[in-house]
């Protein structure tokens, strides 16, 4: 262990100044896990001294690189797969018979990462969907410079397409790239990348008819947890639909939100006349 | 559940298992596709195989073919474990009626991603 008490708490400062994320006590083995590979590619020895190196001499890509490091997470194909089995099953029929046929669908990716989830809603619907690639269009944001960059090259390395991606899918959906696999042309056209800071005021999108916004809540305090469900309704329609991780809810949190039960998941929906 | 681990190599046999193992599976061995249909021919019938391709005596797009073509093994879950990475490969042993492919390397989250996708997780892994 190098990292002091004094260093952990200048990064949990930094990375709820810059991201609202909370980092917990205890949570220092995180800290050494993430950074040292920044570290290691600055030539330093150890996360301690990292720390000490861009305390004395703070540069913005360095607190990027570090903020970035704390706030991404692998994410596999198809995680926690019932809020994917809720969207063809209820939600696109629903929104199908309620919206006419040269309206586009829009849905929001809030935490895309490296863009496994963007790309899982594109496979599904471009699956259930003549000509999903006109009629749906996906918006995935991520805090992460490189978690949009990676979403918008739409490749993937052989470890990444092994992590619960379906095989018929892997081969229905990508070619081999070397020793990647890109997705088809069609999937990249309906998925558009960009950076959004959800702790932040949010750019002009949607208005959105699905939101994908699991496991994000988890790492913010309550307010923040209120600002971004309160973001986000203004961006969605009266009648849409927002998905959250497992783990979370908006119970005790935000009451403008009714909870519908769909198979083994759980979807929100603005409650009218909030 | 029960799982029959098919590698010519003894290593990767253990690696496979100990992660079946960690699911709850309870797994045997088998070095080559023909060991692993005399073992079925036996009469232990496992939920699951996982299978290298490339192995003496019998390969395992033959396993996964021989299997196929016994309709007292239809409800057999097959998945290809194996360094074939090419995309012809992975259709042809989907074609020949593997249900799932996993490339090496791998990590035990990625066996564990996959069982679940198949409905093939044990109870007491999923929670």
């Amino acid at each position: 262990m190098t990292l002091t008490a004094t260093s952990f708490d200048w990064v949990r400062q930094l990375v709820h100044r810059e991201s609202a994320i909370v980092l917990a006590p205890g949570k220092e083995y995180l800290v050494e896990a993430r950074l040292l590979p920044i570290a290691r590619s600055m030539g330093l020895p150890d996360v301690g001294q990292l720390v000490d190196s861009v305390r004395t001499r703070p540069s913005p890509e360095s607190t990027r690189k570090i903020v970035e490091a704390l706030t991404t997470n692998e994410t596999s194909w198809f995680r926690d797969g019932d809020p994917f089995t809720a969207l063809t099953s209820t939600v696109l029929p629903s929104l199908l018979s309620a919206r006419g046929p040269a309206e586009r669908l829009q849905i929001w990716s809030a935490a895309c990462s490296s863009g496994q989830e963007p790309y899982t809603i594109a496979m599904l619907l471009e699956d259930a969907l003549p000509n999903a690639s006109t009629r749906v269009a996906i918006t995935a944001t991520d805090l992460s410079r490189e978690m949009v960059e990676c979403t918008r090259a739409g490749r993937f390395s052989q470890l990444e397409v092994n992590r619960g991606l379906p095989a018929p899918m892997l081969v229905r959906h990508f070619t081999r790239a070397g020793n990647e696999w890109q997705v088809s042309p069609s999937l990249r056209r309906m998925v558009t990348a960009s950076e959004c800071n959800l702790a932040a005021p949010l750019p002009r999108m949607g208005p959105f008819d699905v939101v994908y916004l699991r496991n994000v809540l988890i790492y913010f305090d309550l307010p923040t947890k209120q600002a971004i469900l309160r973001r986000v309704r203004a961006l969605m329609r009266p009648d849409g639909w927002l998905f959250l991780g497992a783990a979370e809810t908006t119970l005790g949190v935000d009451d403008s939100w009714e909870r519908v039960v769909i198979g083994r998941s759980s979807a929100y929906r603005p409650l009218k006349g909030n | 559940m029960r799982a029959l681990v098919i590698d010519d190599s003894r290593a990767m046999r253990r690696i496979v298992s100990a992660a079946l193992e960690g699911f709850g599976y309870e797994t045997r061995q088998a070095g080559h596709g023909q060991e692993a249909l005399d073992v079925l021919q036996e009469g232990y019938v496992p939920d699951l195989c996982t299978i290298d391709w490339n192995m003496p005596v019998m390969d395992g797009l033959q396993f996964v073919s021989a299997v196929r073509a016994n309709p007292a093994w239809r409800a057999l879950t097959l998945m290809m474990v194996t360094s074939e990475s090419e995309q012809g490969q992975i259709v042809r042993a989907l074609a020949a009626g593997a249900h799932e492919y996993v490339i090496k390397p791998f990590t035990a989250d990625a066996l564990r991603d996959k069982l679940a996708l198949l409905g093939m997780l044990p109870e007491e892994a999923v929670l």
